[in-house]
């Protein structure tokens, strides 16, 4: 297990790095921070002398170069906007994103694992065409729709719950929804196919002739094998929240990473926005780790590199 | 044991009775099991033997309560011990799913869950039926794995199914059938998947069980050396009912219907290379539309004009004989 583990965190280590180059390349395509920081009567020599203050006048290599140096030693540079290091923004707005996301995964896979395992009990039953339909439904929902309607019927007109903000349970409802609906959809459908496989293997039957309860034969038996599938969507839906985070923030105002790497694109802050995707990259190769943990945990097949 | 003692000796543990068994297909229902009856004594074989599709494994699904959700019984009783089981709840029918009935699949391979441990499958009908500890029924499971012949039962335990030859796999769902001592055990073709000296081994195996334990076996196979070897007594299925039943010896030596006869005759015994092996013309009526009459009499060689009027019944044909043809007599007297 443990060799296992090293292999895939060594393995993650440079595709890490690329991502590193490719965001430092794209945000300084984004134009000259010294356009927005300087005021416009600026002289040359103002702007050459910031230039040189941040190291923009320096070859993009060389920029780099100084980067990498910088995070090795736990450095992530200073927020041109606040002058405070990038890394205390990127930490301060974090825990908030991963409580949302947590939450939001935590209720999505709970949810799809009761309602998919309900649908697949019995195929084509009126229960299993009721969770079929909400579940493509749910799917195909477009989140930032949903996240304004929502606020519209809520939070404006019947006052239920705040627009905006983290205070309080009632602040969570709109965005965990928002977030958590699209996941939901898919992963009944998910759990609800790889259910009904597991529930008509051969071994179902055994367990049955054990004389083993329901609740034994569908959660003890079926559930694990059917397990594997289900995790692998939810990883990627996990990382897929990331993306949804930029735009459900945005929409709640939850001051999270996504609602930072918005405002630090907006003011060319690029080493809070290094640092920001920097973090988030290493959250999900972290995840990824898991999630193949989680395989080698269910399956001792996995464990075994047994191919069949 | 002492609960077995308390059964007269002649008495049958299990008595099926006019069993009928329907399938829902989406060209309509068909019955896959008509009327079929037999009985099995404790320590006693009972072989159930016909061709795939004529309705055998479905006769013991139906017994044991198993069947897939697109079939159901549409009639007859399985009584065992004089309790008609498919009057009982589903909860009471799982107290008896162990313990009194209990069944090995086919198909060894995929039988066992791949995902828990041997020792945990093994350990959970002590776990369900005795509230045993995990200890406890952990223990109880390395020594079934022992009492089946699995070596280093101690340390294989903790294994899973992909780690077992098919063989030891067999022996596994062996294991886990008879691990409460079940008054009956059916057998669904175990051998089937094995190759020949694994099966001499399993059938043997079965068969000291099944005198340890005082179980009354129900062996559902299509082959005839397997019923000549292992069964006290025979019943022979045809679309999905019996056509003759009998003592093993009589009915092998002096088949009394036509089916069971192109059966016998078609195990190649003594044949010169380049012979014709013989078999049986046509093939099983498909569910949906069997035959007016007697369900075989399109294969059947001394079929006549009432064959295709009347259905066979069930007749006397001997001592402990039944066959379900009209001219049994005439087989009866080559």
């Amino acid at each position: 297990m443990l060799t296992f583990l090293r292999r895939r965190i060594a393995s993650s280590a440079l595709p890490l790095v690329v991502v590193i180059l490719g965001v430092f390349c794209l945000a300084r395509l984004t134009g000259d921070p010294g356009n927005l920081y300087l005021p416009l009567s600026a002289t040359p020599e103002m702007r050459a002398e910031f230039a040189a203050r941040h190291g923009f006048d320096q070859p993009l290599f060389v920029q780099f170069g100084d980067y990498l140096t910088q995070v090795f030693r736990l450095d992530f540079g200073e927020s041109l906007r606040t002058a405070e290091p990038a890394a205390d923004a990127v930490l301060r707005a974090f825990p908030a994103t991963l409580q949302l996301a947590g939450a939001t995964m935590i209720l999505a896979i709970l949810g799809a694992v009761v309602v998919g395992s309900w649908a697949a009990y019995r195929p084509n039953s009126v229960a299993d065409r009721v969770a079929s339909f909400t579940s493509t439904t749910a799917a195909s929902m477009p989140d930032f729709w949903f996240a304004i309607m929502g606020v519209l019927v809520f939070a404006v007109a019947l006052g239920w719950l705040p627009t905006s903000g983290t205070e309080g349970a009632a602040a969570w409802v709109l965005p965990v929804l928002t977030l958590l609906i699209r996941p939901f959809g898919v992963l009944v459908q998910v759990v609800r196919g790889a259910m009904v496989t597991a529930l008509s293997a051969p071994y179902i039957k055994v367990a049955r002739s054990k004389g083993a309860g329901e609740v034994r034969v569908v959660f003890g038996h079926a559930l694990r094998n059917a397990a594997p599938p289900a995790l692998t969507v939810a990883g990627d839906l996990t990382v897929g929240l990331v993306n949804g985070a930029v735009v459900v923030e945005t929409i709640f105002g939850w001051p999270g990473i996504g609602k930072l790497m918005i405002t630090s694109i907006l003011q060319r802050d690029f080493a809070v926005l290094q640092a920001a995707v920097l973090v988030t990259a290493i959250t999900i190769f972290a995840l990824n780790i898991v999630i193949d943990a989680c395989y080698a945990l269910l399956d001792s097949r996995v464990r075994q590199g047994v191919t069949t | 044991m002492s609960e077995r003692n308390d059964t007269e000796p002649g008495r049958p543990v299990l008595e099926v009775d006019r069993l009928a068994v329907d399938i829902r297909t989406p060209a309509g229902t068909v019955r896959a099991v008509r009327e079929v009856s037999f009985s099995v004594r404790s320590g006693e074989t009972l072989a159930l033997l016909g061709e795939s599709g004529c309705g055998k494994s479905m006769t013991a699904q139906a017994v044991v309560g198993l069947l897939d959700p697109v079939a159901h019984v549409a009639g007859g009783a399985v009584r065992l011990d004089g309790t008609d089981l498919l009057t009982l709840s589903p909860a009471q029918r799982r107290r008896l799913a162990g313990p009194g009935l209990s069944i090995v699949f086919q198909d060894a391979l995929t039988a066992l869950n791949p995902v828990q441990t041997v020792g945990a499958q093994l350990a959970e009908p002590f776990r369900i039926h005795q509230r045993l500890s995990r200890r406890a029924a952990r223990k109880r499971a390395v020594e079934l794995m022992e009492r089946v012949g699995i070596p280093e039962p101690a340390a294989r335990v903790r294994a899973y199914p992909h780690q077992f030859s098919g063989g030891m796999r067999q022996r596994l769902l062996i294991a886990l059938a008879v691990a409460l001592q079940p008054k009956v055990l059916l057998a669904d073709e175990p051998t089937t998947a094995l190759d020949v000296t694994v099966q001499a081994q399993i059938m043997e195996l079965l068969r000291e069980l099944r005198t340890e334990q005082q179980t009354a076996l129900i062996l559902i196979t299509h082959d005839l050396a397997v019923v000549a070897e292992q069964a006290d007594h025979v019943a022979v299925m045809y679309a999905g009912a019996i056509v003759e039943t009998g003592r093993v010896a009589d009915v092998f030596s002096r088949p009394h219907h036509p089916y069971t006869r192109g059966l016998i005759d078609s195990v190649p015994a003594d044949v010169a290379r380049g012979t014709i092996l013989k078999s049986i013309p046509g093939s099983p009526p498909d569910l949906h539309s069997v035959p007016s009459g007697c369900a075989f009499r399109a294969r059947c060689p001394i079929a006549r004009d009432v064959c295709a009027e009347q259905r066979p019944v069930l007749v006397e044909a001997g001592p402990k004989r039944l066959s379900a043809c009209h001219h049994w007599r005439e087989l009866s007297h080559d």
